[in-house]
């Protein structure tokens, strides 16, 4: 399936969990901001998520800045 | 004498408020904030790069501080609105920076979307600090709007070049009635002082520690010169005159022959 994820398409195996997906990167949960179709989770919804074709998620994090 | 700085309902004692980009090493951010005494701290909110080392500027950023996530990005007040939603939706508070720039030459920011951005933002609860070009009217309606200051540039963005619109933001300090933030440009210590002197609430500074030799030294350094210059607005500076007034008294002196 297609997930839109920060702005690039990818094609992902079906019934992935935002979690698996999530640590597939290599990434520790609680370092970032996660919005799934423009909604912000948080990080104790990340478990109980399917990704879904054509989902949108945004994985941001905060960073230097003035 | 308590002088304390109140920004959406809150106290604030040190009025250097301290931006975290561009730091040679994020590891020395939370001496750079311990040293400058900031209690309000900007940040930005980007997308993960899943090819780079990831880090989160909060981790390095002590407990108890305000933060102010930045809009910085955003090219209009659509996009402003959208990243101070999500900055508070991911536990960030309520405090933004409002930045809207579509000038990549000078970072120059937009002040007409800047206002509309403002005035979604404030009725949706934000304790809304919009970055600014200086001007009078638009200074009116950011305050109009609900902004808890206005922060207008010195000189653009990380350009260290100091008050070069000096002018616009003493007629703003004058005639606004929000707490005047000068916000981008301050290069120097002393030019942090020279802003508080005019009557500046206080001054938001970011390049000019972060690439100083000695960020953390800078850091103090900046510190000192918004306290010193606050002191002094609160003085009262003496007046300016064109000649000389002696100093010492013009009688007595201790000449040989006494002049009639």
């Amino acid at each position: 399936m297609l997930v839109v994820v920060n702005g690039r398409e990818e094609r992902l195996p079906e019934d992935l969990s935002l979690m698996d997906f999530i640590q597939s990167k290599g990434l520790a949960p609680e370092s970032f901001v996660f919005m799934l179709n423009d909604r912000v989770l948080k990080w104790d919804e990340l478990n109980g998520i399917i990704l879904q074709e054509n989902d949108r998620l945004e994985i941001l994090r905060f960073v230097g800045g003035g | 004498m308590e002088d304390k700085l109140v920004l959406g309902g809150r106290e604030i004692d040190n009025r250097l408020l301290l931006g975290t980009g561009k730091f040679p090493s994020k590891a020395i951010i939370p001496e750079v904030i311990k040293r400058s005494g900031s209690q309000v701290v900007t940040m930005a909110l980007r997308r993960v790069d899943f090819d780079s080392q990831q880090e989160n500027v909060l981790n390095y950023i002590p407990k108890g501080c305000i933060l102010l996530p930045n809009t910085s990005g955003a090219r209009n007040a659509e996009e402003a609105v959208r990243i101070a939603r999500i900055a508070r939706a991911a536990g960030c508070g309520d405090w933004v920076k409002i930045e809207v720039i579509t000038d990549n030459k000078y970072l120059l920011p937009d002040n007409y979307e800047t206002i509309t951005a403002t005035e979604i933002l404030a009725r949706e609860g934000f304790v809304v600090l919009p970055y600014m070009s200086p001007d009078l009217m638009v200074a009116k309606r950011l305050q109009d709007a609900g902004a808890a200051a206005v922060m207008p540039l010195g000189a653009p963005i990380g350009s260290n070049r100091g008050l070069k619109t000096r002018e616009l933001i003493r007629i703003l300090i004058d005639e606004i009635e929000v707490p005047i933030i000068v916000d981008a440009g301050i290069g120097k210590p002393s030019e942090a002082a020279e802003a508080m002197e005019m009557g500046a609430a206080a001054v938001l500074v970011n390049t000019a520690i972060a690439t100083a030799g000695d960020p953390v030294l800078m850091a103090e350094a900046f510190s000192l010169a918004v306290k010193a210059g606050r002191q002094a607005y609160l003085a009262g500076p003496g007046l300016t005159r064109e000649y000389a007034e002696a100093s010492s008294p013009l009688t007595g002196f201790l000449r040989e022959v006494q002049e009639a």
